[in-house]
């Protein structure tokens, strides 16, 4: 096989496996909101659901979720799953995953804010909803973004896990032409094209927590 | 007319109690210090006023009207509408501002007054109007961290006025300054005093509340232990409050 060609078949692979990171990314940090909140919630119920949930996502392997909810539809309920569904199971398993992480991330965020900022919006009038919207959510966005960081820069790497399903993202595909080649050429191309990317994540993160620099809290 | 009526407020926390029935009211224009030694409640009873804190036993009235009753041994507290209505009679300042530090000056003053029904241009009209009175105006775009402490106090006390309230409440409010900074903060309030700004001042500065205030209320293990005028406050021959003045004063 040609360098190009293979290339051309990594380059594809690379396609996927940027689909599943932003995919991902789109789903999981504004659904672990929610479910920080159900985790602080003062009703019982809702916050012991909330932290067995995260609880079994950060628990078990996010490879064995993969293939459990590629599988669940046929395995669980008899459904046959088209060829789309591939994808389809990647994304909402790597959601829930790091919807999980995410979620406590927030929830530390969210608990670091000093009571006195709740009290002054109080006692300006401000309403519950909007002492959230308003004065906690965007310090608690500025105060977990180091954390957030280290979370997406795994996420570029995890995105390799959905190779358990055979999805043809990079990782799947380096290794299928590595074994064909029988050369390590392909993955070694798949592990600088990580690299590349999680170097241009890294500082596209550097540029927003730079960007909050404006003040301190 | 009477502006605060505080009635047997009781608080306990943990088991303890640390406000064992206090009864003060405060009339329009008056100014009135609540000092006394650390832990003996001054703070706690501020944040009863506040509804900061929920009281244990007691009523509570601003202007006439209810904020809180006892009813067979319990507080009941006004609907959500109703204390949304009492609390603009009064503001707050914080011993430690409590400003919104991810807000511009400008902004910190002016978000309250538009959450509370004005306008984008009335509400930075009459922000600029109190961060002009209280000398800040060139601090408008400023973010509260590139602030001295003392310049972080006055502009919470921007954010405060510009809501006009009838009532000002002071939580320490240079107890978290050097004295280079407390005086600028003492002087702003003296101010207010001098236009007859209504306020309850809990200070440890002996000195400014024999200066500023009409009444003095002298606090100790959760009970009001005297008050008065300056005047008759600090000639006093209760020896337990001649001893707390002297100690402070001599600091």
């Amino acid at each position: 096989m040609s360098l190009a060609i293979m290339f051309e078949k990594l380059m594809s692979g690379m396609g996927v496996t940027v689909s599943i990171f932003i995919l991902t990314l789109v789903f999981s940090i504004p659904l672990g909101l929610p479910l920080s909140l159900a985790r602080m919630s003062k009703s019982r119920v809702i916050s012991v659901v909330s932290a067995v949930y995260i609880s079994i996502m950060r628990g078990t392997p996010l490879m064995l979720q993969i293939i459990v909810i590629y599988f669940l539809p046929y395995f669980g309920f008899g459904i046959n799953v088209s060829s789309g569904y591939r994808f389809i199971a990647v994304i909402i398993a790597f959601s829930l995953n790091y919807a999980a992480y995410f979620a406590e991330i927030y929830r530390s965020g969210i608990q670091s804010i000093p009571k006195g900022q709740y009290e002054a919006a109080q006692i300006l009038g401000y309403s519950k909803s909007q002492t959230f919207s308003r004065i906690v959510m965007p310090q608690m966005f500025k105060r977990v973004l180091p954390a957030m960081t280290n979370e997406i820069i795994t996420l570029v790497k995890d995105t390799s896990l959905s190779f358990a399903i055979a999805t043809a993202e990079m990782f799947t595909m380096a290794k299928q032409i590595a074994a064909k080649e029988a050369s390590l050429m392909p993955l070694m191309v798949a592990g600088i094209f990580y690299y590349v990317f999680n170097f241009i994540v890294a500082l596209i993160c550097q540029k927003v927590e730079k960007h909050y620099d404006y003040y301190k809290i | 007319m009477e502006l605060v009526r505080v009635e047997n407020c009781r608080k306990t926390f943990d088991g303890e109690e640390i406000l064992k029935g206090i009864s003060m009211t405060v009339n329009k224009g008056e100014v009135v210090s609540v000092i006394g030694p650390s832990g003996s409640g001054k703070s706690t009873l501020l944040r009863c006023c506040c509804m900061l804190e929920t009281m244990d036993g007691g009523s509570l009235l601003f202007a006439g009207r209810s904020a809180a009753k006892e009813e067979d041994g319990k507080v009941v507290y006004a609907t959500h509408d109703e204390l949304k209505e009492i609390r603009k009679t009064f503001g707050l300042v914080f011993q430690n501002f409590n400003l919104f530090p991810h807000y511009t000056v400008l902004k910190n003053v002016t978000e309250p007054q538009i959450i509370a029904g004005k306008s984008k241009e009335e509400a930075e009209k009459k922000a600029f109007d109190c961060l002009e009175k209280l000398g800040l105006s060139d601090k408008a775009k400023s973010y509260p961290c590139q602030l001295s402490g003392g310049q972080q106090q006055r502009v919470s006390i921007a954010r405060a006025l510009a809501l006009e309230p009838e009532v000002l409440f002071f939580d320490e409010p240079t107890s978290a300054l050097d004295p280079e900074l407390t005086g600028e903060v003492l002087k702003v309030i003296r101010e207010l005093a001098r236009i007859h700004m209504t306020m309850i001042i809990v200070t440890h500065e002996m000195n400014f509340a024999k200066e500023v205030s009409d009444r003095v209320i002298f606090m100790e293990n959760g009970l009001i232990r005297a008050q008065g005028t300056p005047d008759e406050l600090f000639g006093s021959d209760d020896e337990r409050l001649r001893s707390f003045i002297g100690k402070l004063s001599s600091n």
